[in-house]
């Protein structure tokens, strides 16, 4: 008997252990350990935290905190980088695009040219805003009349 | 004559009240002793913790023997949501989707719910019974006079089983579902294997569902465990009231698990963006 409930919850934590290593992405999240910048934006859309960070569409990091600066009417994103990816260059932009048609938004990073590299701390100079499908259906619908 | 007629009507209606009136009082009664027996278990626990013998015996019969009506709901509710999904998901050619679909559902949804209703029609029911023909052999009252407490001998060790096995069986059942959700879509209907895992584990969120779920079957275990030792503890002793606490246990506690997954579903689901 002793036996079959050793079975049990073997086959129990086994179960959980598959959900969380095969199911969920339990194996993509990184261990936590990252450096911190920040990007400022004009319109972030629906970016939200844990929304990823992409650099030539791999994943590496997540928006970990957004917030609003009321002085210069921008939304200041915290973006948490893999330690493993150090080497964005100063002069790197910032974009957030979305993922497919109606997909979910994330930010996608395009290294620039400079030596100096992004630390812990360190703001992102160039960043492009979320192309908002209304504004954009606005201004061809606006195009089209003006012609 | 006439007079006679409404004294009997009204009469009639009155007793109507007040036949409601004591159904709601003795509903509220069996509440309210459903809650001190609660807390009566509940405080028994830490006695028991010293005797693990005890729970394994009842994680066996609780746990142990309600696996194989798991794995195979499991497998067929995996089958179904690989051939509901695919039919659905081919529309828009999208059936890479399909696990995601199957993972979530499972994982946030009917893992936990499908596997308490199990838990209570299989190991409730048994445990009812158990326990009603138990009172119904005076059988508690004999451990008292042994000065043996039933509350740290028999229900305790039950409700702990009961707390721990149901979470156990609601990840097998999901592990199992989604298992069959892939032989149907990937093996049977063609849908990419890499596609299939790869968009599942992308959905699927750790925190959000899998623990979602994870909270959700410990709450169904606790409250399926409470209501099916509840009834056998207060069943009639008699060969037709331990019936009647068997058919009440499982309807109740199917029915307050359905009703505990909506309040905790709005919970624990984020709904803002």
């Amino acid at each position: 008997m002793e036996v079959w409930v050793g079975l049990f919850v073997a086959a129990g934590f086994a179960a959980l252990f598959m959900l969380a290593m095969k199911v969920s992405n339990m194996s993509t999240v990184s261990s936590g350990d990252g450096y911190e910048i920040f990007a400022r934006f004009g319109n972030i859309g629906g970016l939200n935290v844990r929304s990823p960070v992409r650099a030539s569409g791999v994943l590496v990091g997540r928006v970990s905190k957004i917030n609003y600066d009321s002085r210069t009417f921008e939304a200041i994103v915290t973006l948490t980088i893999e330690n493993q990816f150090n080497q964005f260059p100063t002069d790197t932009t910032a974009s957030i695009f979305t993922a497919g048609l109606l997909g979910e938004q994330y930010v996608s990073l395009t290294p620039g040219a400079e030596d100096a590299v992004l630390k812990q701390g360190d703001t992102i100079m160039f960043s492009d805003s979320a192309m908002v499908l209304e504004r954009i259906i606005g201004k061809i619908v606006t195009d089209k009349l003006s012609e | 004559m006439k007079t006679e007629a409404t004294a009997v009507s009204a009469n009639g209606r009155l007793d109507a009240i007040a036949n409601a009136g004591r159904r709601a009082f003795v509903f509220l009664e069996r509440t309210g002793r459903a809650g001190l027996f609660l807390l009566r278990v509940l405080q028994s626990i830490p006695a028991v913790l010293a005797r693990p013998g005890l729970i394994v015996q009842q994680v066996f019969s609780v746990g142990v023997l309600t696996i194989v009506i798991v794995l195979v709901a499991g497998a067929f509710v995996g089958l179904v949501l690989g051939l509901q999904g695919y039919n659905v998901l081919v529309r828009f050619n999208s059936e890479a989707s399909l696990g995601t679909f199957v993972g979530l559902t499972l994982v946030r949804e009917l893992g936990p719910v499908v596997t308490a209703l199990l838990f209570a029609g299989r190991a409730g029911s048994a445990l009812t019974a158990e326990l009603g023909l138990m009172k119904a052999t005076e059988q508690f009252a004999g451990l008292e006079m042994m000065a043996v407490d039933p509350y740290k001998r028999v229900l305790a060790p039950r409700m702990l089983a009961g707390f721990i096995s149901m979470p156990l069986l609601a990840a097998i059942f999901s592990a199992v579902g989604v298992l069959a959700g892939y032989f149907i879509g990937v093996g049977l209907l063609g849908v990419d294997a890499g596609a299939y895992w790869a968009q599942m584990q992308s959905a699927v969120d750790f925190d959000e569902d899998l623990m979602t779920g994870f909270w959700k079957s410990l709450a169904f275990g606790f409250a399926a465990t409470w209501v099916a030792l509840f009834e056998g503890y207060d069943a009639e002793p008699t060969a037709e009231g331990v019936g009647r606490a068997t058919t009440r246990s499982v309807v109740s506690a199917s029915l307050l698990v359905l009703g505990l997954n909506f309040v905790l579903t709005a919970f624990l689901l984020e709904t803002d963006t």
